[in-house]
Order: C-alpha cells, then structure tokens, then sequence
C-alpha cells in the first residue's frame, strides 16, 4: 500500500512537471492569452510579439535568462483563472502579462495580484471596474480602457462633421462599454443601436436591412475577431459599402485583414498604436516582425511587446534582484522604456496616459492590405475613470 | 412594407442554412438513434475543404462542388472507424464519444490549417445585388442561398417521399427494427445516411463560409441551434427539420428586427435596449420550450 | 457493518476507493510538505466538481434523466452567493441556505415542465432552460454582465476562514464526503429503488401504484440542490462568479466526468472529475516531454481517449476495476 502511493505520488509529481525550486537564475514571465479556438490567431499574434521582444533583449535581462511560460486561456474565465493559479503557484514567476478578455482578466485578477503578490501586466484587456474601484497597486495597463479607443473614434467623427450614426456591437459587457464610450464623445444623432448574440452569431442580415432603411451618415462597430471579418464581408455584400461608410475599433487589424483583404479598403477605425508611427523602436518592431512572419503586427502585438519590453525596464533598473516588490512597482511605474508607440507614461490608475489615432485600411507598396494613420483623433488621453482610483 | 419583406426573406435565407444542417442531423437521428455532437465538425470541414479546393481550382463553383464528394467520403470514414460501433449503445456513450470527436478534429484543423480562420470570397458572379422586386436590391450571394436552399429541401423531399431508399428512411425512422424485416443492407444503408448527412452538413458549411468566416469551432456555436431545430420538428422528421428551421430563422430574424421598438412602447429606452438583445437570444429557447411542454415529442414526432 | 467493509476492501475496487479516499485526506499534507500550493488548487477544483457531478448522477445515473443543463444550478448557487454578497450579506450562514433553496425552486419549476419528456426532448429542454438561466445571467447588468463579478467569500465568523487554501479544501471535502454519503443511503432506500425501477421501466413502477412523475421529480430537485452547493463552493473558490460557470460547454463537461466515470455507481462521478482534471493539467507537460510545443495540442490526443473510453470501456472508468459490489 505504501509502496503504490509513493509510486503515484512520484508520477503524479512527474505528471504535473513539478520540479524542486531552485534559486532564481532565470527571469520568469508567465503569459496568458488564447492559443486554441476561433480566437487562436489573437494569441499567435502575441506570441510572435513577446518571442520578438525577448530576442531584442538578447534573451537576458540584467544578465538574467529570460523564460516565457504561455498558458492557454482557451477564451473561458475559468481556465484563465486555473491557468494563472498555476504560474503564480507551481511556475513562480515573477510577472504574468498577456489577457484578451475582459472576463478573464477579471476572474484571474484577485489570485494573481492579492493572493499570489504577482504583478500582472495587461496586454490587452481593460475593463472599467480595475481602472476605477478595482484598481491596483500590482496591476500594470500596455493597453488602453475599454471606453478610450471609441471615444477617440466619437471625437473623430464630430471633428468629420458625421450627421447621424447607427451604432452596432456584440451583446456582451465590452461590446456595451464600447457603444457607450462613442456616444460618450460623439455629439451628432445615434440613428440606432443594436446589440447581437456574442459569440455566435452568424449573420447580420437583420442588421444591415434596418441600417440600410435607416440611412444614417456611417455605421460605427465593435467585432473583435472573427466577427469583424462576417460583418465587413456582409456589409460589402449587402451594397452598403457604397452609401455608408464604416467606421470601426477593433474590427479591422493585421489579424482580420488576411481575411477581409480588398473589402475593408477605405475604412477608418480609431487606435493607440498603429504599424507607421514614426518612432525608432517601432520601426525596428514592425520591419522585424514582418522580416520574420511575413504579415504585419497587430495592436495586440505591440502591446504585448511593448508589456515585455516594460518588465525588461523595471528589472534592469533593479539589476535582475527582484526580491523587493516595493521597488519593483516603483520602477514599472517610472515605465522608463521605449514604447513603440512613443512616449509611455501611467497614470494613477497604471493605465497609459496616451494619444490615440484614425488609421484607414490601404494597400501597402506590396500590395498588401494594411492600416496607416491619416490623423490624430486625441492628445494624451486620460481614461474617464481614472477619478474612481483611489490609488494616487 | 419593402423593409419588412426583405426582413422575412432574411429569416427564410438563414431558415434554410440552417435547415441544411438539421436535415442531415435528423436522418442520422431518426434511423440509426445516434446523437452526433461531432455533426457541426462535419460542417466545419467542408467549409476548410471547400477552402483548400478552391485554391486549387480558383474557382468557387468547382471547389464548392469538389468538397461534397470529401465530406462524404470523410462521413462514410468516420461512420466506419467510430459510429459503426455506437448505434447499439447508450445515448450517453455516444455524446462521449462525438464530444471526443469534436475535440480532435478541432485542433485537427488547428495543427492542418494553422491558427488563422480562413476566407472564401464570394464568386464574382454573385458579388453584387439583384433587385429581387423591381426597386428592392438583395445581396445576391444571400439569394443564392435561398435557391440553392430550396432546391436542396425539395430533392431531400423527392429522395424521403418517391424513391426506395426514402422509404426505408421513413420506416426507419418511425420503427427502427422494420429495417431488418424490409431485408436492407443494414451496414451499407446506415453508412450511405451518414455519408449523405455529412454532405448536408459541408454543403451548409460551404455556403455559409462567404457570409461568415472559416474558423476553428466554426460548428460548435451552431450545432446547439441544429439541435434546437430538430427537437422543435421531432427527430427524425425531414417535414419536422424544414418547419422548426423556418420557423427559427423568422423568429431569430423578428426578434433582432422588431423586438427591440416593441418593448419601448412599454418600457423606458434605457431598460428597453437592455432587454431586448437578451430576449432576443432567448426566445428561440422559450419556444423549444413551450413547443416540448405542448407537444413532448416536436411538432412532427412519433408519439411514444 | 464492518464484516463487508473489510469484505469489499479486499475487491480492487474496495482498494481503489480507499486509495483515493486516502489521497484526499493527506493531499494538504503532501502539498504543503512539498510546497506544491498548486497540487492544493487542483485537488479543490476535482472536489468541487465532484459533488456537481455526483449530484448529476443522482438523476442522471440512477434515475436515467441525461440533464444536459446541470451548470444552471451551478450559476444559481453561485450568482445568488454573489448577488448577496454584492448588496452587503457577507454571512455564509445566509448565503448558503438561500443558495441552495434557489437553486432547489428552479429544479422543482423546471423540472415541473421538463419531465413531461422522455430521452433527446428531456435533453434538449433541460438545455433550453440552462441557456435562459445563462442568458440571464449575462445580461445582469448591474452584477456585471458577461464580465462576471468579483466576490468576497462568505463569512463564517469563528467558525472557518475560507480565505485558507487549505481549510477550504477540507470543507469542500467534508461536503463531498456528505454528498457521498447522501447517494449511497439515497440508492438503496426504497426511494432509490423505485428511481432505478422506473429507469428501467417506467410503465411497470406506475402499474405498481407508485407516482414515478413525483419520484423523478424529487430527485431532480435533490440534485438541483447540491448542484447548488457545488455552485456556492465554486463561486468561493475563485471569489468570482461569471455566466460562463453555466454554459453548456460546462454542462457537457460534467456529462462527460459522469459518464466517463461510470454512472450509475457511487463513486464513479469522483475517479471520472479525478481523471477529467488530472488529464486536463497533465497532458500538455507530458507531450511537451515528448517533444517540446505539442503540449499545445492535448486535445488531439485527449480526445480520442474519450472516443476510446466511450467505445471500449463500457460503463467507464469504474467498469475497469472489475465486478461491482454496490
């Protein structure tokens, strides 16, 4: 008896791939993103990032290896939260960044920054309730809030003089954060709104006929994803390309363009990174990135490249002795890196206190289809919760 | 009027896809009692086919008529290594082993066609719209759809009401140990309707790919609405499968279109663009629900 | 009584089922003496879910009503904990009880309508009303929607802090092992037997003058309510609940853990959430053994196990360990 537990016990222990712990020569970094699924292509892209970002450093930080622990969220809350369980507990590492969702950044937040004391970089996600109420003192943004990107769209569009707008997004809490973070800013009239199923709806048919009876000036949407490509090739089917025009966040990036290609030529979407920006370090991003994958980087690229290469920062300044989280935060919080999107300072709340842009979808000299900004939609842009923090 | 007469032939477009997928679930149902979760991977594959054939050919039509024959060869194959072995079995052994199904050929395509969904443009001969009405455009594609669609349901009428085999389908369906007595080729039978249902179901998965977008549990979401549809219909019947799917797409369609100005004129706008999307979602449940309180066999079951 | 204990010990299932028992009760020990807190969340997780799925089988394996909509009474307990302790009620001895009422009241309701139908309609409608609990859920607004909500746990003040990894896992145990104990005295009551009777056949048990209708659907509502209670755990242990606890991606899970456990037996549902999760966590390292980055596709493997269990291991994991003695 003793002897057959011993024995699982061993293979248990080898199954789990537990090993002793041994004394930190190595820089950890958890990342967790969505590897598998519809949305596989998402956590690829940021993948390619991170590997990039850790290849510019040489693979060490102040002299340290640098590992990179991937764990698949599979697009559920609760693996994402049994996932981060595990490189907070078994991998011990000394960072988790990466999070697509809002939901999963939610569910893993408090067993990452209060149970495990790890500090937890965003790369993506933004979720109102960790900008204002929720905020915390280990929770880093590379990213934006939620509401920011199409509040910048609304500004855009009043500036453009847009009449009247027919709002359309997926019926899930980002999908509602973002239409109402446009009618936030946007002053003209909201010719209707509409919210469909998340995740699978299939066709917008239903949409487009009310859109196109109600002839607005444009059409805003939110389609991360997969979605983003249904609804760009329907509207083009349907003819509405031609009397409304498109306007978007997060619906037309380097993932969705292999897909939607030629149909979303001459749509404009807001964002706080884009592939042109005309800074070194992002020049040396993109021109490497697409040397090596052949395809553009997307935003979820950048962030998560610019989320490693703001732990190189923090590290290096404390020369790789990460034993004091005090100082550790203190140094994330300088963000004394190159950003590829330029100037990188947080605010009170650790989001970026950033610029956010208008790219539209053009071909390249390659003929590729890609995004280049034609404008600044806002300055330094501060997120409208950021009041709610009660961190200073 | 215009505005609501294309909203119904929007219902009656996605009622047809939808259709496609439910016939082929419901044969495979009623004859051989199996409930394959592993259906809406069939149509995921026939979609990825189709996709790779067209790239062959570069041309929609030939790649879309290319990845039928694949589907079923791929059905009649899968019937052959696992389902052969399940139609005596426990419903339960069966949504294992489909649910086991479903997991493999999803990161099948995963590690075959990379992470990234795919694209199958819509063949230029069908990229614009035609006026169905003189004065009403309809994207032209869609209106393919209907036709194709329609044609389809009334071969499968054809096969199920006037030829030998639907007899036996027929039969089958309504007394599954008649077969034998008809003195019918069990296995070959059994492997030709599963064959035939996973053609259905790539055929859906084709002509869905140029308004949706070729990914990864592409089927998964869909699969639950098939089911829907069918229950709805009483499994096992063809008639059953056509009414339940029609009937779901204009529900689907009307509750999208109307709901939402429907509860303003009693709610305020605040509650009522809260609870329409959520409604909305719900209500084909609410009447899979009524209909199996009302009639606990579908519209068109067998009366147990 | 203790005559066929030690009887039944000398079975290889009796061996199995002490073995297991045993690792229960010493994995916070061995985790702690290895400094594996990990191993202490994973253990949690298999516990928790455990008493959903035993629950289940109560219905499912014993009464033969396949609910494909069991993750409702796991977002019930969960919402109504969170739903509480959102508006102030932080105290368990609140929380729990009406938890698991709530979720007892949806099963007597749904159940009411559900078990009109028989076979793939029972399925398909137990599922239509889990899908309106989850479409509910995600458009509760104020709790935040598909977002989900974060938590804090309940209180039991001098009593237990649920905070403590460890002194939660040996609530949740101490649940399992009532849950247990529960569906043994359950299967062999007069009760349990007339369940099982009219699974085999119903016409009989209702010529026999017993009302099967009332039998079914008091069972549906005994395994609503621990399908609660499986809630209530889970919402504590992730201080988090979300309108994805109730998909019916998850209702598939526990018919699969159920299933490939071996229903209709006692501990079944237990070796089949054991090995659900220990597959889960540890098929990605081993292939990642074997060659580094296949890890990441587990599920080509794990699913053709399941194909496998369900073609070959008739009456699942608990078939393997030979003759049955309950």
């Amino acid at each position: 008896m003793k002897g057959k537990l011993f024995g699982t016990a061993t293979i248990a222990a080898l199954a789990f791939g537990l090993q002793p712990v041994a004394a930190q020569q190595t820089i950890k970094i958890g990342f967790v993103s969505t590897f598998s699924g519809p949305q596989a292509a998402i956590g690829e892209d940021m993948r390619r990032s991170v590997d990039l970002a850790v290849e510019h450093l040489g693979g060490k930080i102040a002299g340290k290896k640098i590992e990179i622990v991937y764990e698949d969220d599979q697009f559920k809350p609760d693996v994402g939260k049994a996932r981060s369980e595990k490189l907070v507990q078994q991998d011990k590492v000394n960072f988790i960044s990466g999070y697509i969702w809002s939901n999963v950044l939610l569910a893993s937040l408090k067993t990452v920054t209060d149970e495990g004391d790890t500090i937890l970089i965003s790369a993506n996600a933004g979720p109102s309730q960790i900008a204002g109420e929720l905020c915390n003192k280990n929770f880093f943004s590379t990213s934006w809030q939620n509401d920011q990107t199409p509040m910048a769209m609304g500004e855009y569009l009043n500036t453009k003089g847009v009449k009247s707008l027919y709002l359309v997004g997926p019926n899930y809490a980002a999908g509602k954060d973002m239409l109402a973070g446009v009618k936030r800013t946007y002053k003209g009239t909201v010719a209707g709104e509409d919210y469909t199923k998340w995740p699978d709806q299939l066709d917008f048919s239903a949409e487009l006929t009310k859109i196109a009876a109600a002839k607005p000036g444009g059409i805003f949407i939110f389609y991360p994803g997969a979605h983003g490509v249904q609804f760009v090739k329907q509207w083009v089917q349907a003819g509405l390309n031609k009397t409304v025009p498109l306007y978007q966040v997060f619906s037309i990036d380097a993932i969705t363009l292999p897909q939607q290609g030629e149909l979303a030529l001459g749509t404009l979407g807001a964002q706080e990174w884009v592939n042109d920006l005309p800074n070194d370090q992002n020049k040396k991003y993109v021109a490497d990135f697409k040397k090596k994958y052949k395809v553009y980087p997307s935003y979820y690229g950048a962030q998560s490249y610019d989320s490693i290469m703001l732990i190189a920062s923090a590290a290096e300044a404390l020369k790789g002795d990460l034993s004091n989280k005090d100082k550790v935060r203190a140094e994330m919080k300088k963000a004394n890196f190159k950003s590829v999107r330029g100037d990188f300072k947080f605010g009170n709340n650790n989001f970026p206190i950033e610029n956010f842009y208008i790219q539209e979808t053009v071909k390249d000299a390659d003929g590729m289809v890609t995004v280049k900004t034609i404008a600044t939609a806002v300055k330094a842009a501060v997120d409208p919760y950021a009041a709610k923090c009660s961190m200073k | 009027m215009d505005y609501i007469f294309i909203q119904i032939l929007n219902g009656v477009q996605l009622g047809l896809l939808m259709f496609l997928l439910a016939a082929g679930l419901t044969l495979t149902f009623g004859i051989m009692d199996l409930v394959n979760l592993a259906h809406g991977s069939l149509y995921m594959m026939g979609a990825y086919l189709a996709w790779t054939f067209i790239g062959w050919t570069d041309s929609f039509v030939l790649g879309a008529l290319l990845s039928l024959p694949a589907t079923f060869l791929l059905g009649v194959a899968v019937e052959a290594v696992v389902m052969r072995r399940l139609y005596a079995r426990d419903h339960l052994d069966q949504v294992l082993a489909t649910f086991g199904l479903i997991l493999f050929f999803n990161e099948l395509v995963r590690a075959v066609w990379g992470p990234a969904g795919k694209s199958i443009a819509v063949p230029a001969f069908l990229g614009q719209t035609v006026e169905i009405l003189p004065g009403i455009p309809y994207p032209a594609y869609r209106f393919a759809i209907i036709v194709a669609g329609g044609v389809v349901a009334l071969l499968l009428a054809w096969l199920v009401a006037r030829t030998r085999m639907g007899m036996v389908i027929r039969a089958g369906a309504s007394n599954r140990r008649m077969i034998g007595a008809l003195g019918v080729d069990i296995e070959l039978l059994f492997s030709l309707v599963f064959g035939l249902g996973a053609v259905f179901a790539g055929l859906a998965g084709v002509m869905a790919a140029p308004i949706a977008s070729v990914k990864i549990g592409m089927g998964d979401d869909i699969l639950i609405l098939a089911f829907v549809i069918i229950v709805i219909g009483g499994i096992g019947s063809i008639k059953g499968a056509f009414v339940a799917a029609m009937m779901v797409g204009q529900i689907d369609i009307f509750g999208r279109t109307f709901l939402p100005d429907l509860l303003k004129t009693f709610l305020s706008p605040a509650a009522a663009s809260g609870a329409a999307p959520a409604l909305s979602q719900m209500l084909i449940y609410i009447v899979m629900a009524g209909v199996l309180v009302w009639r606990p066999t579908g519209l068109f079951g067998q009366r147990q | 009584m203790i005559a066929p204990v030690i009887a039944a010990l000398r079975t290889p299932r009796g061996l199995v089922a002490l073995a297991v028992l045993v690792l229960f009760a010493v994995l916070p020990l061995l985790t702690q003496a290895f400094d594996q807190r990990y191993l202490l969340s994973i253990g949690t997780r298999i516990v928790i879910w455990s008493i959903a799925a035993v629950s289940l089988n109560m219905i499912l394996g014993y009464g033969g009503m396949v609910s494909f909509g069991h993750a409702a009474f796991f977002g019930i307990g969960g919402y109504a904990v969170g739903i509480l302790s959102a508006s102030g009620v932080s105290d368990g001895w609140v929380q729990w009880p009406v938890a698991i009422l709530a979720a007892a009241a949806w099963a007597a309701l749904i159940g009411a309508l559900s078990l009109r139908t028989r076979g793939v309609y029972f399925i398909m409608i137990t599922l239509a009303f889990a899908q309106l609990v989850y479409y509910v859920g995600a458009s509760l607004e104020a709790y935040g929607g598909d977002d989900g909500l974060n938590i804090g746990r309940s209180r039991f003040s001098g009593l237990i802090d649920l905070r403590d990894k460890a002194s939660f896992y040996w609530l949740c145990l101490v649940l399992l092992l009532a849950t247990l104990w529960f569906c043994s005295r359950l299967a062999v009551s007069r009760f349990g037997f007339v369940l099982r009777g009219a699974k085999a056949n119903d016409q009989r048990m209702s010529a026999l003058g017993f009302p099967v209708f009332w039998y079914r659907l008091t069972a549906f509502v005994i395994a609503g309510a621990f399908g609660g209670l499986a809630g209530v755990l889970l919402a504590n242990e992730g201080a988090y609940v979300s309108p994805a606890m109730m998909s019916w991606v998850k209702s598939g899970d526990l018919i699969v853990i159920v299933v490939l456990g071996g229903m209709g037996t006692l501990l079944g549902p237990v070796y089949g959430a054991i090995a659900f999760f220990t597959l889960e966590e540890s098929l990605k390292p081993l292939m990642d053994l074997v060659h580094k980055g296949w890890g990441e596709y587990w599920q080509i493997v794990f699913g053709p196990m399941l194909v496998l269990v369900a073609l070959y291991a008739k009456g699942g994991i608990s078939s393997l360990l030979g003759r049955r003695h309950d």
